[in-house]
């Protein structure tokens, strides 16, 4: 029997059609789009519990709900709710709203408010800064203040053997790094206790992870509770120069990035993707151990994308690209009142109301406008 | 009096051992199932019964059963979920404790139509004496012949597993069961797969609640035709209610479906009414995860059509004016009851309860509950009250398993009701914080 070709499916993510074969989810669909295009960088949904190169993961943090207003080409119906796009495996003629939906960025702005309630907020002080995932999501999603006046929830930190530090304190549990000791790792020690928002990442019994592939789970959480604890407080993120580096190891491929300060190396790092994605895990002995420059064969600086406060300036506002979502949501939700005195219809105007309002992105590309 | 189901022969002495339920016309439903019937003939009756879930989402059971996945070569499983820990729900409580085999002759006859040969019945923990009487009863049944190999001599085997749970509110949820099952942690998993095609060890599985799997023998022995003829449209036949709180008669009724309110609450047969000398403030119809009502709206609709205790008339008006009749644990207050403090209590019990597994629920339930604390001790302002409607619509609808909606919904209700209620905690702090102190409208205070 011939073999047939799977046929595609054609999906609209935010008004962009692409092609997808069945079983891709929504995420990876968007970031197709993303990848052909990369001004289209904006459009793919945040992603802070799901990891492509583990399985199982998603679902748990709804930072990238989306709306589908088309469930296939067969059943036009929307779906109910807003879905994880993460998960939601894509449906031949699925219609996907992300950016262009209200409710959408509505969700996520709570989602980010969540995560953040009982985050500690430690920046200035935390070694993942500059290349925290929850920075990123929370400064291009979020509100800039809190409602939140209660008491955060508090941890001790936690040694886990000689070289891993858990602050649970600033853990979102994403589970990332309970599916990379699952799966990379044997004889899992590690794990999730309690439940609520007293639930901790932990091991057995305080036991320490003694593995040669450990070390990953610093690579995969997305926020500063797993640190590498011989680059703690050594330097920003901002101020190391990344280089690609391979070495001829007996246990992983070798494959990693070298961070310099100077001459020095001051942290190895498995390679990342354009989503903060490790591509090939390491071992220990090459994160840790391996800090000279003789030990290594550079390939050269790393090439930087994305969600990187290194190369682009990210944060700088007038650098930023406009997000013209964000024009659209506070048109579209701009309702005139009902006043005889005065008839708001300008744009600037609209601006300057939810600046009032505290709207960060539209705050951000009044900014950019102005300058 | 009222059709009874379940509850007809609960009270003869005894019917807890083999020989009184079975001379009361016990497993006179597996002798006709297997002997008599294909197991989709099983199928069609409980489709046509139209019994729905009794857990509190109210799906059609004949309907759940049609959609498991059938695979040749992967075993299949019914669960019976009586990890019944709703506040103010304890009708499957009370049915396994006083006619376990009940229960047992529903799981057999269950199992066979599913084609299952290994079923599961998950008890919360807490209730150890009901799962030593489960299983006192399992033995006896087998010792007769109606578990084990080869029921009958029908060739059907069937063996039946009584596990406890831990204790926790998340596993009546029922992927959260299934993980739980399987010795995980108990979180929710992400749908779909359902569990009709992924469910017990990845293999297609039915969880079903003790009140719903019940039924069946009923079903069974009478047609499903007449269960259907009982009620009223599409909530046919009879539903046990925990009536409780400021009542004269609290305890568990079996009611036909499509009585009215008004009857269940004050009728000497049900509830007997408010407690003397008190009269009605609020009402939680379905256990406490189901939107709150003022008195206006409990016997009344808000088109001022009467109120029955079926699916359909309980939810009439949506959640503008609206409830369910979820799992049926019916809380009545009366108007000494404050309802900030019966808001933060449920919220409490949500955050308690709440598996930390997506950040919605994780967090949002236990800022909620610290926002309610705080307006019920006297500490609140008129920012919380709305700052407390918007957490619960950021929750709502957006967590992987219907707890987040749960924890939403009765501070939503709560706060569009009785919104004079949370306002009079900010604006008289003194006088809220006194012990027994209860708004008591406007009118009261001057």
């Amino acid at each position: 029997m011939e073999e047939t070709k799977p046929t595609l499916f054609k999906i609209t993510f935010d008004g962009i059609e692409v092609e997808v074969e069945p079983g891709t989810t929504i995420m990876q669909a968007a970031r197709k789009i993303a990848e052909a295009d990369r001004s289209n960088d904006a459009l793919v949904p945040p992603a802070m519990c799901y990891y492509e190169p583990l399985k199982g993961t998603g679902g748990k943090c709804r930072a990238c709900l989306v709306k589908v207003t088309q469930g296939s080409a067969k059943d036009t119906r929307p779906m109910p709710k807003l879905v994880p796009s993460c998960i939601t495996q894509v449906q031949d003629g699925m219609v996907v709203e992300n950016t262009t939906n209200p409710a959408v960025l509505e969700a996520r702005k709570g989602v980010v408010e969540f995560l953040l309630i009982n985050h500690p907020l430690d920046c200035p002080v935390c070694d993942q800064a500059g290349e925290c995932h929850l920075q990123d999501f929370a400064y291009e999603h979020g509100a800039a203040k809190t409602r939140y006046e209660e008491e955060r929830r508090t941890f001790d930190r936690h040694d886990l053997g000689p070289y891993i530090q858990l602050h649970m304190t600033r853990c979102i549990l994403c589970y990332r790094c309970v599916f990379t000791a699952d799966q990379i790792t044997n004889k899992r020690v590690h794990g999730v206790m309690h439940r609520g928002d007293a639930a901790e990442i932990s091991t057995y019994i305080e036991k320490a992870i003694d593995n040669d592939f450990s070390g990953n789970v610093i690579d995969v959480c997305p926020v500063g509770a797993l640190t590498d604890k011989t680059y703690r407080f050594k330097n920003r993120v901002w101020f190391t120069k990344p280089v690609d580096a391979h070495r001829d190891c007996p246990t992983c491929s070798g494959n990693v990035t070298l961070w310099y300060r100077g001459e020095e190396v001051i942290r190895v790092t498995a390679r990342k993707n354009e989503w903060g994605e490790v591509k090939e895990f390491i071992c220990n002995t090459c994160r840790f151990e391996k800090k000279n420059t003789s030990d290594w064969t550079i390939e050269g600086p790393t090439k930087v994308l994305r969600s990187s406060v290194i190369s682009a300036n990210k944060y700088r506002a007038d650098l930023v690209k406009k997000p013209d979502f964000a024009l659209k949501l506070a048109d579209s939700q701009y309702k005139p009142i009902e006043d005889s005195r005065e008839f708001v219809t300008d744009q600037d105007k609209i601006r300057q109301l939810s600046i009032e309002n505290n709207d960060k992105a539209n705050h951000r590309s009044q900014l950019a406008e102005k300058n | 009096m009222a059709k009874k189901i379940l509850t007809e022969y609960i009270n003869v002495p005894g019917i807890d051992t083999f020989e009184v339920y079975r001379k009361h016309g016990g497993y006179t439903a597996v002798e006709k199932a297997l002997k008599t019937m294909t197991p989709e003939e099983v199928v069609e009756e409980a489709k046509k019964s139209g019994v729905r879930g009794r857990g509190g989402a109210g799906f059609p059971m004949g309907m759940k059963w049609s959609f498991l996945a059938k695979p040749e070569g992967v075993p299949r499983y019914l669960v019976c979920n009586a990890d019944e820990s709703e506040p103010g729900t304890f009708k499957d409580h009370y049915l396994m404790k006083m006619i376990p085999h009940l229960l047992i002759e529903g799981m057999i006859v269950s199992s066979f139509a599913l084609g299952a040969n290994k079923s599961f019945i998950y008890v919360r923990g807490e209730l150890m004496y009901v799962i030593r009487i489960l299983e006192r009863a399992i033995e006896e049944a087998k010792e007769k012949g109606f578990l084990g190999k080869n029921i009958l001599g029908t060739g059907y085997d069937l063996e039946l597993v009584v596990q406890p749970g831990g204790g926790a509110y998340i596993c009546g949820e029922e992927t959260a069961l299934l993980e739980s099952l399987e010795g995980k942690r108990g979180n929710p998993r992400n749908k779909p797969p359902f569990p009709a095609i992924k469910g017990l060890y990845q293999s297609p599985t039915v969880v079903n609640n003790v009140e719903s799997i019940s039924n069946m023998p009923w079903i069974i022995n009478n047609g499903g035709d007449a269960y259907a003829a009982i009620g009223v449209g599409r909530s046919t036949g009879t539903k046990l209610i925990s009536a409780s709180g400021h009542i004269r008669k609290p305890g568990v009724y079996e009611i036909e479906l499509g009585v009215s309110v008004d009857e269940f609450l004050n009728s000497d047969e049900y509830c007997g009414g408010v407690r003397d000398g008190h009269y009605l403030k609020a009402l939680v119809a379905g256990g406490s995860s189901v939107p709150i009502l003022p008195a206006h709206l409990i016997t009344k609709t808000a088109n001022g059509e009467d109120r029955l205790m079926t699916y359909e008339s309980l939810s009439d008006g949506g959640f503008a004016t609206g409830t369910m009749l979820g799992s049926g644990g019916f809380i009545v207050f009366d108007e000494t009851s404050c309802i900030v403090r019966n808001t933060w209590n449920f919220s409490r019990f949500y955050h308690h309860e709440s598996c930390g597994q997506c950040s919605p629920c994780r967090e949002g339930t236990g800022w909620m509950e610290k926002v309610l604390h705080r307006l019920e001790h006297g500490h609140g302002s008129m920012h919380d009250i709305d700052l407390l409607v918007d957490i619960s619509k950021k929750i709502e609808g957006n967590t992987i398993c219907p707890l987040g909606d749960a924890a939403a919904w009765p501070v939503a209700s709560a706060i569009r009701h009785f919104r004079e209620e949370f306002e009079w905690h900010v604006t008289h702090p003194q006088e809220a914080t006194r012990p027994g102190a209860v708004y008591m409208g406007s009118a009261a205070l001057v």
